[in-house]
């Protein structure tokens, strides 16, 4: 019988190359990506900045206000200028950067969460599940996204203690804006997860899964759930650079994180005012930002791109 | 195609009552509309409970909602506010077209809304109309040009227009345009309101205070529209039927212009017909910020005062805009496209 088999071996010798998983394989088209790889550095910087600064400046110090000096420009006391109220800007992009920063993880954090929850039932039930959470979804999705966090960030924000953590004091509404950036930017991610859900439930891995009695339960969250990791991965990634916007956005109009508090967002607060005299206000806030979401959305881009199952080059 | 548009109306009503709930059972929690009634502060307990019992705000939340939607005229409410029900209500309900009176202004809200809603739906469409037109033009020079020096350095630029916040290139361009302008002694752009009272409203001013507005909105649109009109064109000059016409010795302009855009610009629609009511949440910080008198502004002034008739009001008509332009983008795309049955 073994005389009569052909050399296997050999053969497969010449295919030489193991097969890759898809994170092997997308960290291979990664690293390929010069954009996403800048946007990943400038991130660091960015991060080593907000976390990093603190051994210059002292929070005391961002939130220290000297009426003698306002609206002072740009100099060596103070690189990045005063604001209205004599506070140094450069400590206050600093701290504020910790919690834009903060509230853009976070509340991405509750948003995937709340994605995969509703997208994974709503997917795997199927029936009434499934029509009654995406008519929840739809209803959301019907209303431009600043007309939900206006009216959330009424909702939630009437009156909020002041909270401390590590000595440091924070405004109860960094809290309040994360719960309503994450409750209002779920379902995007919820319909990406349950069209997942949708096709990969008819795989014959499922069916012997339940074959073996397996629990709804553990089906979705360890049998199909890491299936769903690429998209999910990608669509986070860039919610975070929209989640760091839209809390810029309901700061900038004054019913987001309250003073003393600073964030990059309602650092810009009352800036237009002052865009004749001291556009110092608006420019260093504003190109953090800026930055801030270029940089995700080249990374984003970059995993979507290197973590796309359908692709197959290197 | 009719029976089809039939039932997707049919399927909008149950969403929008669907959102209306929603909608109104966030707004009622929203704060004390009577704190910050007209300006004064109302401090007697007794003067507050009888305001309250005037405004209806006493009753449980689902009869105040059946008010709201359908009309109290049916049912006497308590006018005088002492507690006893003594006469029948007025209000019609949003089902029959009254959308309530502004707790803050007396007004009615169509009215408050209604005299906005021409100075939003300018600014929006011009946005719309500028985006489209050097979106389309970018996009096709790019994609003829695939992955020349300009392509990538356009493909870079787009990607930081893309993302922009809205607010910073609204502050970026007032001070360039109106304030550094201004110093350098060119012609400068004005940048607060719809026209200089002392002039008065016409055209050309409307038009020069117009341009700053529309370009902030436009921004990040424009950017992320060529970047689909470029894909779009690609796709479509590798089809066999551009070969044809190419090879047929068709002028290049006619190929690319006639031929090829034609069946570029059509998924286009789609897109430009899903997001435009949604330049309204665009619309809420560009005419904040240059104090545009919209409907953007005059939501924000009265979800600031809990004035629950406007918010609503403006809210479901962007909800009805939406789910109108689903079904129109729908219906137009399917008469652009006779491949596309809905039967």
């Amino acid at each position: 019988m073994t005389a009569h088999t052909p050399s296997i071996p050999q053969l497969t010798d010449d295919l030489s190359t193991p097969p890759l998983t898809l994170w092997q394989m997308g960290w291979l088209r990664f690293r390929r990506h010069k954009m996403a790889l800048a946007g990943v550095v400038i991130l660091i910087l960015l991060l080593a900045f907000s976390f990093g600064g603190t051994v210059f400046y002292s929070e005391k110090e961002a939130n220290f206000t000297d009426t003698s000096l306002r609206l002072q420009p740009p100099s060596v006391q103070h690189p990045f200028g005063t604001d209205t109220i004599g506070r140094d800007i450069l400590a206050r992009t600093i701290y504020g950067g910790q919690i834009s920063l903060f509230i853009g993880i976070i509340s991405v954090v509750i948003e995937t969460l709340l994605g995969i929850l509703v997208g994974a039932l709503a997917g795997y039930y199927g029936g009434w599940v499934d029509s009654l959470l995406m008519r929840i979804t739809e209803a959301l999705l019907n209303i431009p996204t600043i007309f939900l966090l206006l009216v959330m960030a009424k909702f939630f924000g009437n009156e909020i203690p002041e909270i401390e953590i590590g000595g440091r004091v924070f405004s109860g509404s960094v809290i309040v804006i994360v719960v309503i950036i994450g409750a209002t930017s779920w379902m995007y991610l919820a319909r990406i997860v349950r069209a997942e859900f949708l096709s990969l439930k008819e795989n014959e891995f499922v069916l012997a899964a339940r074959a073996t009695g397996t629990s709804n339960m553990q089906i979705i969250f360890l049998h199909i759930l890491p299936n769903t990791f690429a998209p999910i991965i990608v669509s986070s990634t860039l919610s975070v650079a929209n989640a760091i916007l839209s809390e810029a956005y309901i700061s900038f109009l004054g019913l987001g994180v309250q003073p003393p508090t600073a964030t990059w967002g309602n650092m810009l607060d009352s800036s237009a005012n002052y865009l004749d005299s001291a556009p110092w206000l608006w420019f260093f806030p504003g190109m953090l930002i800026l930055l801030t979401v270029l940089s995700i959305n080249f990374l984003g881009d970059g995993l979507r791109d290197a973590l796309d199952p359908r692709s197959r080059t290197v | 195609m009719f029976r089809y548009v039939i039932k997707r109306l049919l399927e909008g009503i149950p969403l929008l009552f669907f959102i209306s709930l929603i909608l109104f059972l966030l707004m009622m929690n929203v704060g004390d509309p009577i704190a910050t009634m007209g300006g004064r502060t109302i401090t007697r307990p007794e003067d507050r409970e009888r305001l309250k019992r005037q405004l209806g705000l006493d009753k449980p939340i689902i009869v105040q909602y059946a008010y709201w939607l359908a009309g109290n005229d049916w049912t006497t409410v308590d006018v005088d506010g002492d507690g006893v029900p003594d006469k029948q209500g007025t209000r019609k309900g949003i089902l029959r077209g009254d959308f309530g009176t502004s707790l803050v202004t007396k007004k009615p809200v169509t009215e408050l809304v209604g005299e906005r809603i021409p100075n939003t739906l300018i600014l929006m469409v011009a946005a719309e109309v500028v985006t489209i037109l050097f979106a389309m033009l970018l996009g096709i020079y790019s994609a003829l040009r695939q992955y020349s020096a300009m392509d990538n350095f356009m493909t870079t630029l787009l990607f930081v227009a893309y993302s922009m916040p809205i607010f910073f290139v609204s502050l970026a361009s007032m001070y360039v345009f109106a304030i550094l302008f201004k110093r350098w002694g060119l012609p400068y752009l004005p940048t607060v309101g719809m026209f200089d009272p002392q002039v008065g409203k016409t055209a050309s001013q409307i038009l020069s205070h117009m341009v700053l507005p529309v370009f902030t909105l436009s921004v990040p649109y424009f950017a992320a529209y060529s970047r689909y009109i470029r894909g779009t064109m690609l796709e479509v000059m590798n089809q066999d039927y551009v070969r044809t016409a190419k090879s047929k010795g068709l002028p290049r302009r006619q190929v690319v212009y006639i031929h090829a855009l034609k069946n570029a610009a059509m998924p286009i629609v789609t897109v430009v017909g899903l997001d435009l009511p949604f330049l309204l949440g665009g619309a809420v910080v560009t005419e904040r910020i240059f104090a545009w008198p919209g409907m953007g502004r005059l939501f924000f002034d009265h979800v600031s005062r809990s004035d629950l008739p406007v918010v609503m009001g403006i809210l479901m008509l962007v909800a009805v805009a939406v789910v109108l332009f689903q079904i129109l983008t729908d219906v137009f795309y399917a008469w652009l496209d006779p491949r596309i049955r809905y039967d």
